[in-house]
């Protein structure tokens, strides 16, 4: 049941007219969901600014969330969802900062004991207003959040894959934590395009962070080998620990003529007597 | 230039000479920027096209190809199809071996198209033709 | 039809493929690259693909079999520039392009030449030098 113009004013005034008891109990009932943490005084602002919002909204003849005289809630309930969201409250205590409005008034209507038909009826449609209200508080938290998780991810593969410039010629990967495909493919990717950036002849990846390697894992550091050497430079595998040389010859995988080391120090060394050789030549 | 903007939007390619390969490949890039699939992606949905316009013009006789955007709801897409009326494949799951080659090339037509696309699909009769889909999806 | 450009620099003939090749234009190439590589007397070819954004199956033949011919003819022969991308799809492909040199660059690519000359010329020497001491 939508709300007409003359209810929406009935209950603009009814919010102006109690203020301070709305705003109070409405605090109470949030605090008890969010149990202490945010202050007191916090809640308050927040209800306060929030019962202003829908009082100019309803005053202003909103009848639904989507009117124009309801612009400025929505900014503000989107904004409610933000910061909850940021600050790892759940979707649950987030609407509930809302819906306790619904409560709030429900006891000034009951204190006035007038609870006839049509005070009802009134409440019905201001009931459906705070819901939509909620609602639309619970999406905008669910996308805020699923913003907050993507920009995470990325955040955490930009981390996770640093690839450094040991020597001249020489760039390094150290390579922590469990690879997973796709962090794979962004290390790879990587990988090659700084050799081109550095005009580096020699890689070396360095495995003395990764857990585990299993055949998935070393057929992605193949293939960045194999791609590396298509364009013109060489990889050393370094950081080679006792239980992965296990798992690596039981699982039967070949790493064919590709060097590999102990250490990262081992593959530098390596390196450098490769070039080394090459200018006592000249 | 072809603007790609419904999701029905499809171009249909004939392919007869090797400048027609050739516009295949850029056909398929112009699409594959547009639905903005990443750099390796792209380069791979390219090779994948280029591979099987050359199969369609060198054992299918020529054929067509029809570039089309897809979307399954959660991302778009692109795929591919190439039709021709050729011999078709008479042992199909030879012809997908690596290293199998009736045309003498390095036989990785086939079989390294399929591992550079999502979705291959491949129906060929002997007498009528090839029809090969491939789909690459956005990540 | 279009033709790629073969360029001599001193010992070398460098080739950069700015276009999108067809494939007689591909063939064109190894032709022109064999008449040039006899006509000049180079003992290097660098064939820079760093414009390229695909590289395939008949494109990676056509290189290796420039890489043969020229062999034959008595000149290295070195891929460079090919990018990242090129480089992944390739291996997935399955395409190892076995008997072609590559470098990240031009520079390189020439620096790698003349190694390779350099080598081929101690060599030379050695022959030299194991034919000049007298018998016993």
């Amino acid at each position: 049941m939508a709300l007409s113009s003359e209810q929406g004013n009935r209950f603009a005034d009814l919010l102006k007219g109690h203020e301070d008891t709305v705003i109070a109990s409405w605090t109470d009932e949030i605090s008890r969901t969010v149990r202490g943490r945010l202050s007191r005084a916090e809640l308050q602002r927040q209800t306060s600014e929030l019962q202003k919002g829908f009082q100019t909204a309803l005053s202003g003849g909103a009848s639904d969330l989507n009117d124009d005289a309801a612009a400025e809630l929505r900014a503000q309930l989107t904004e409610l969802s933000n910061t909850r969201a940021r600050q790892g409250f759940t979707a649950n205590e987030t609407a509930v900062s809302v819906f306790a409005l619904k409560e709030a008034v429900f006891q000034v209507i009951k204190g006035g004991e007038d609870a006839d038909t049509a005070t009802l009826r009134d409440y019905i449609g201001f009931s459906a207003f705070v819901d939509r209200a909620a609602l639309f508080t619970f999406d905008t938290y669910v996308r805020i959040r699923e913003e907050l998780i993507a920009d995470q991810a990325e955040q955490l593969l930009e981390l996770s894959t640093p690839v450094v410039k040991l020597w001249e010629g020489v760039v390094a990967v150290p390579l922590v934590g469990t690879l997973d495909s796709a962090r794979a493919q962004v290390v790879m990717e990587r990988l090659l395009q700084t050799l081109v950036d550095t005009g580096s002849p020699y890689a070396i990846i360095d495995i003395t962070g990764v857990p585990a390697v299993d055949t998935q894992v070393a057929q992605h550091i193949l293939k960045t080998v194999v791609a590396a050497r298509l364009m013109g430079a060489d990889c050393i595998i370094s950081g080679i620990r006792p239980q992965i040389a296990q798992t690596i010859v039981a699982l039967g995988i070949e790493f064919g003529d590709i060097a590999t080391k102990a250490s990262l120090a081992d593959a530098l060394r390596h390196v450098l007597r490769l070039t080394g050789t090459k200018r006592q030549e000249r | 230039m072809t603007t790609w903007d419904g999701a029905a939007a499809a171009e249909r390619v004939a392919i007869t000479s090797d400048q027609d390969v050739v516009r295949v490949r850029q056909l398929v890039r112009t699409l594959a920027v547009a639905v903005k699939l990443s750099l390796v992606d792209q380069t791979k949905i390219v090779t994948a096209a280029s591979e099987l316009a050359r199969n369609t013009l060198v054992y299918g006789g020529g054929g067509n190809a029809e570039v089309s955007r897809v979307d399954n709801g959660r991302k778009p897409g692109i795929r591919i199809v190439f039709a021709d009326e050729g011999p078709g494949i008479p042992d199909l799951d030879l012809a997908l071996t690596d290293g199998y080659t009736t045309g003498g090339g390095m036989g990785l037509g086939l079989s390294g198209a399929r591992r550079l696309v999502d979705e291959f699909e491949i129906d060929t009769e002997v007498g009528k033709g090839t029809t090969i889909s491939v789909t690459k999806w956005c990540r | 039809m279009e033709r790629v450009p073969v360029l001599k620099i001193g010992d070398i003939l460098l080739v950069s493929i700015q276009i999108d090749m067809e494939d007689q234009v591909a063939l064109q190439l190894q032709e022109d690259l064999a008449d040039k590589i006899v006509s000049t007397g180079c003992h290097g070819v660098i064939i820079d693909i760093s414009a390229l954004d695909i590289v395939d199956s008949f494109v990676g033949r056509t290189l290796a079999t420039i890489a043969s011919v020229s062999k034959v003819l008595d000149a290295d022969t070195v891929v460079v520039g090919m990018r990242p991308a090129v480089a992944i799809t390739l291996v997935e492909l399955g395409l190892s392009l076995p008997g072609i040199r590559t470098a990240l660059n031009v520079e390189l690519g020439m620096k790698l030449l003349a190694q390779e000359r350099e080598r081929y010329e101690l060599d030379l020497e050695d022959e030299d030098e194991e034919s000049a001491v007298p018998t016993p």
